[in-house]
């Protein structure tokens, strides 16, 4: 019999809909899978077997129907689901329980499918590796040693360990295609306001964004187009139709097209075997007739720190909210402490150091007298940047580069060294500033680790990311991870 | 907490001080919109609930909540901007106001910053017979915060408290917060000049009927600037006086403000910039935090909303639909009344010129109402502490009486108890005529033992009368008056009793 968790969500779901095999049997399949390996990938942080076989069980009484119906999938942890133990990767919220389900929850329920858990990050959506869970890490399938990325490193590894065809990511610097870059698989962060904001627990507001991971191309296309589109509870949703992803994953041609190689996102601090993979799948895309040419973005350099001043002013401010008094940790209540006390050990015991070193720069960012010099010039900067991709698509209509400048690193590696950390999203964080959409998928191997291929598009061209990842893909299949850590 | 200096030093009467000083006021008012809805969720916002039962994941801050902006209030901001002829901004952007206090969900309010929706505007206000022009900075929106209830004190203070409640249905109601320039030029009446100012601006929110403008529910709320300097300095550090919510507390906040600090001045002392409470129930304010210690509050672009960008066209609609201002109104309905000038003046003054008109509209003649308004109403209100704009009496309520009165169905002693009654809140007049039994006896027959008593009772007095002494008959009316405890007519009396005593009148 066919292992079930092997299958693409795409057959999974022909398959359900087909009845040779039930939504509740690869709910459970899933179940099993999740129990018998995570112990040693601690993808999850929270399962649901009630919520899921639930689920599965009305889909094969026939009350929820759609193309993802009865396919199962792992919920990022910062997605807020009613009921359900929404932790954030964070002591602070330990043993919170939402009262309300997010937009992308919903409409995943209306889809039927199976959310089988809450998967494990970096606390906060803040990190590269999710060792910043105060959970413990998720270790990467292909090498148990190493990271699986960050923050959405549980998602990304629940998918490449068979744990769940499908995961919801979400995507701020590169959350969703580092993890998928450094695991095999397939992430996408849609065009900012595409999907619903709603019930994502904030990070950085004008960058967050939840997005498909999967292991296939047409994988991730079904999902993005279950979750996205306008949302009247998120002001920032755009009120336009969905690009139409999954016609385009079917179309999974590039002929026509111009690929653009941004320079700025190669050379140095980029590791030999990564460069490799990437002229190669730069060499496939030309042999399967786009044109490629080179296209420069000057401020892309400036792109980094940029973005450590806006994502962690926003966040300092986000994170407020977290003191106490309504819901989550509360420490040092004892009847004798003022409300400042208790607020203020509630945040010192409550949050890691990365989170804390994030509120304080952001703090620092926005206090007056200092606003304009980091924050206000930050914000210029990301225009400036917004400019280059729009000159980039005036000359291509995609831009590609690596998707992470090194294959996965080893646990521990970068822990103490912040600035090293924040290097692997070099190339994925311009997307969130500009609010374009991007893709990281397979590209090969290099010293038996996956490396990604990023692929970037102007704003609600989404479908540009699906056409030519479908046509990469067909051409240069994904590898497989040899898991030979299992038995 | 409280300064050396303002509790040493003498205050120096108000007057004096104004011969002495120059005052620069400012006035920021925070007005609750009475939006069926609250500024960035659907919850409702009736005021008296039962705590945190107008809540939901937005207004609470629960993390993942989004906000969504109320168009209703933006168009009533809109609306007051342009009554206090303001520029309209074409484009701006709510900003995220970030301090940590329980009542505010989010530890950050949102609100407007450097791009407020109206600016430079200005209010003509008439203090004295003379027009003072207060100019207007900006008017913004923003969401209200919650309420905390201090429990275990004994002040009601957080200071003392034992624990805090929360009570979250009030955090995100829509408030417009009016911010004027600062108003120099008010010579010896800046405290006349402020309560002018806060009695039009309220005038002018109910006629756009934006708000319910209850000072006493805290939905129209004041912060009082003041500052001191001497003729030919420069302005003066000034206080900030906070939780000032009647009209007669704003008069007495920058009158008794100007009062310390000229104290304080005159004593070669200085002025410590800081926010003062002030207190209703003594008329004084106390120090609280200094300035120098403020709060930084890292505003920045809230990043969850798009800009605002309200179309001309719009603003061009909403201006043409604006109603009368009450000024012109005001004046319109003084000429058309043909009341004095000095008459009006003095109505004004009272805080009773737009209930006069307002009863006048209900059907009242102008002579009955104005002496209502000024008379039994005004001794009402003052006894009360109150305006009389805040008595528990509509003018339609007050028109109702003055008909009764000239139907002959009420005598003005009976009407005096109505009003009271109505005050007393046992309902409309008419329900409290009938629970009281006030209709005036005019059963000529139902007063006869009544007359016949009093005359029996006080045997010398109808003597006198009998004698021709008709203008002894006063004490007989009095105690058939009293016997049917005022509701008889007492000229009906009066002839009944000289009928009876044989004696007629020319
Ligand atoms: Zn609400």
């Amino acid at each position: 019999m066919t292992d079930l968790t092997r299958l693409t969500a795409v057959e999974t779901a022909v398959a359900i809909r087909d009845r040779e095999v039930s939504a509740t049997e690869v709910t459970q399949a899933h179940l099993d899978r999740i129990a018998a390996v995570d112990g040693q990938v601690h993808a999850f942080l929270h399962v649901d077997p009630e919520g899921a076989l639930d689920t599965a069980r009305r889909v094969d009484a026939g009350e929820l129907s759609g193309p993802l119906a009865g396919v199962p999938l792992g919920l990022k942890d910062v997605v807020v689901q009613k009921g359900v133990p929404t932790t954030v990767g964070s002591k602070i919220l330990e043993g919170w329980r939402p009262p309300y389900d997010a937009t992308v929850v919903k409409r995943l329920r209306e889809a039927g499918v199976v959310i089988l858990g809450k998967t494990n990050m970096d606390e906060f959506a803040m990190g590269s590796s999710t060792e910043h869970s105060a959970y413990g890490p998720t270790h990467n399938p292909w090498d148990l040693s190493r990271i699986p990325g960050g923050s959405g490193g549980g998602s990304a590894a629940a998918v490449a360990a068979y744990e769940a065809p499908l995961a919801i990511g979400t995507d701020t610097g590169g959350s969703i295609r580092q993890p998928a870059a450094v695991t095999g698989t397939v992430g996408v962060k849609p065009t900012y306001g595409g999907v619903s904001r709603y019930g994502l627990v904030a990070f950085s507001s004008s960058l967050d964004q939840a997005g498909p991971c999967a292991r296939t191309v047409m994988d991730a296309a079904l999902l993005h187009e279950a979750i996205a589109g306008y949302d009247p509870a998120d002001s920032t949703s755009i009120p336009s139709p969905v690009p139409p992803v999954v016609e385009a994953a079917r179309q999974a041609d590039v002929s026509g097209l111009t690929i653009g190689v941004v320079r700025e996102l190669s050379g140095e601090g980029y590791q030999a075997g990564v460069q490799q993979r990437f002229e190669e799948a730069v060499e496939t895309l030309t042999e399967l007739g786009a044109k490629v040419v080179e296209v420069s973005c000057p401020h892309f350099v400036y792109a980094m720190p940029a973005y450590y001043l806006i994502a962690p002013s926003e966040a300092s401010s986000n994170l407020a909210r977290f003191d106490s008094v309504r819901y989550g940790l509360r420490v040092g209540d004892d009847g004798e402490r003022s409300l400042e006390e208790v607020m203020s050990l509630t945040r010192a015991q409550g949050f890691g150091a990365e989170v804390k070193r994030r509120i304080i720069l952001g703090t620092y960012a926005l206090s007056s007298g200092y606003y304009d010099a980091y924050y206000g010039q930050a914000q210029k900067v990301r225009t400036l940047i917004t400019r280059d991709f729009t000159a980039a698509f005036q000359q291509a209509d995609v831009l590609v580069s690596p998707t992470t400048p090194t294959v996965a690193f080893p646990l521990g590696e970068r822990l103490d060294d912040p600035l090293a950390m924040y290097l692997a999203d070099l190339a994925t964080i311009p997307s969130n500033l500009y609010g374009g959409p991007a893709m990281s998928l397979p590209a090969g191997l290099s010293e038996g680790l996956p490396v990604g291929l990023q692929i970037m598009a102007p704003t609600m061209r989404d479908d540009l990311l699906y056409r030519v990842g479908a046509a990469f893909e067909a051409a240069r299949p994904a590898p497989v991870p040899p898991l030979s850590w299992e038995a | 907490m409280t300064t050396t200096t303002s509790k040493t030093t003498p205050t120096v009467p108000y007057d004096e001080a104004l011969r002495e000083f120059e005052p620069v006021i400012g006035l920021e008012t925070h007005v609750e919109l009475g939006t069926a809805s609250k500024m960035f969720c659907g919850c409702a916002t009736e005021f008296g609930a039962e705590p945190n039962t107008q809540v939901c994941p937005v207004c609470l801050g629960l993390p993942g909540a989004l906000p969504v902006v109320n168009a209703k209030a933006i168009e009533s901001t809109i609306r007051i901007g342009l009554a206090l002829h303001c520029d309209i901004a074409p484009w701006g952007r709510f900003a995220r106001k970030n301090y940590f206090y329980p009542d505010m969900p989010k530890n950050f309010q949102t609100s407007q910053y450097d791009e407020p929706l109206c600016v430079d505007g200005y209010l003509d206000v008439q203090v004295d017979g003379e027009t003072v022009r207060i100019p207007i900075e900006r008017v913004h929106l923003e969401e209200d915060t919650g309420k905390s209830l201090h429990v275990g004190g004994s002040t009601g203070r957080i200071h003392g408290a034992t624990h805090s409640l929360v009570d979250y249905n009030r955090a995100g109601i829509p408030l417009v917060e009016i911010v004027t320039r600062p108003v120099t030029g008010t010579g010896a009446h800046p405290a006349e000049v402020a309560k002018a100012y806060v009695t039009e601006l309220r005038d002018i929110l109910r006629g756009l009927d934006v708000s319910d403008v209850r000072m006493e529910q805290g939905s129209l709320r004041c912060d009082v600037n003041v500052s001191l300097n001497r003729p030919g300095d420069d302005w003066g550090t000034r206080s900030e006086t906070k939780n000032v919510n009647s009209l007669r507390s704003v008069e007495r906040a920058v009158r008794s403000e100007v009062e310390r600090q000229a104290g304080i001045l005159r004593t070669g002392g200085r002025i410590v910039q800081e926010t003062r409470h002030f207190h209703e129930d003594t008329g004084m304010s106390t120090s609280g935090r200094s300035k120098e210690e403020a709060t930084d509050y890292r505003y920045f672009p809230e990043p969850d909303l798009v800009p605002l960008a309200p179309d001309a066209d719009w603003i061009a609609e909403l201006k043409a639909a604006l109603p009368e201002a009450p000024s012109l109104r005001r004046r319109r309905l003084v000429e058309q009344l043909g009341l004095s000038e000095l008459d009006s003046q003095a109505m004004t003054n009272a805080g009773v010129l737009d209930l006069v008109l307002a009863t006048v509209d209900a059907g009242a003649p102008a002579a009955e109402a104005r002496n209502w308004w000024l008379g039994h109403l005004a001794q009402q209100a003052n006894t009360r502490g109150l305006e009389p704009a805040e008595l528990p009496i509509s003018p339609a309520q007050v028109a109702r009486v003055v008909e009764l009165v000239s139907a002959g169905s009420l005598t003005a002693g009976l009407a005096r108890q109505v009003v009271d009654g109505v005050l007393a809140g046992e309902g409309e007049p008419d329900e409290v005529v009938e629970a009281r039994g006030l209709a005036v006896v005019s059963d000529e027959g139902a007063l006869a033992a009544a007359v016949d008593d009093a005359i029996a009772a006080q045997p010398d007095a109808a003597d006198k009368i009998r004698a021709g002494k008709v203008q002894a008959v006063g004490a007989l009316v009095g105690s058939v008056m009293k016997a049917t405890r005022g509701q008889a007519d007492a000229s009906v009396v009066r002839r009944l009793l000289l009928e009876r005593l044989g004696v007629t009148e020319d």
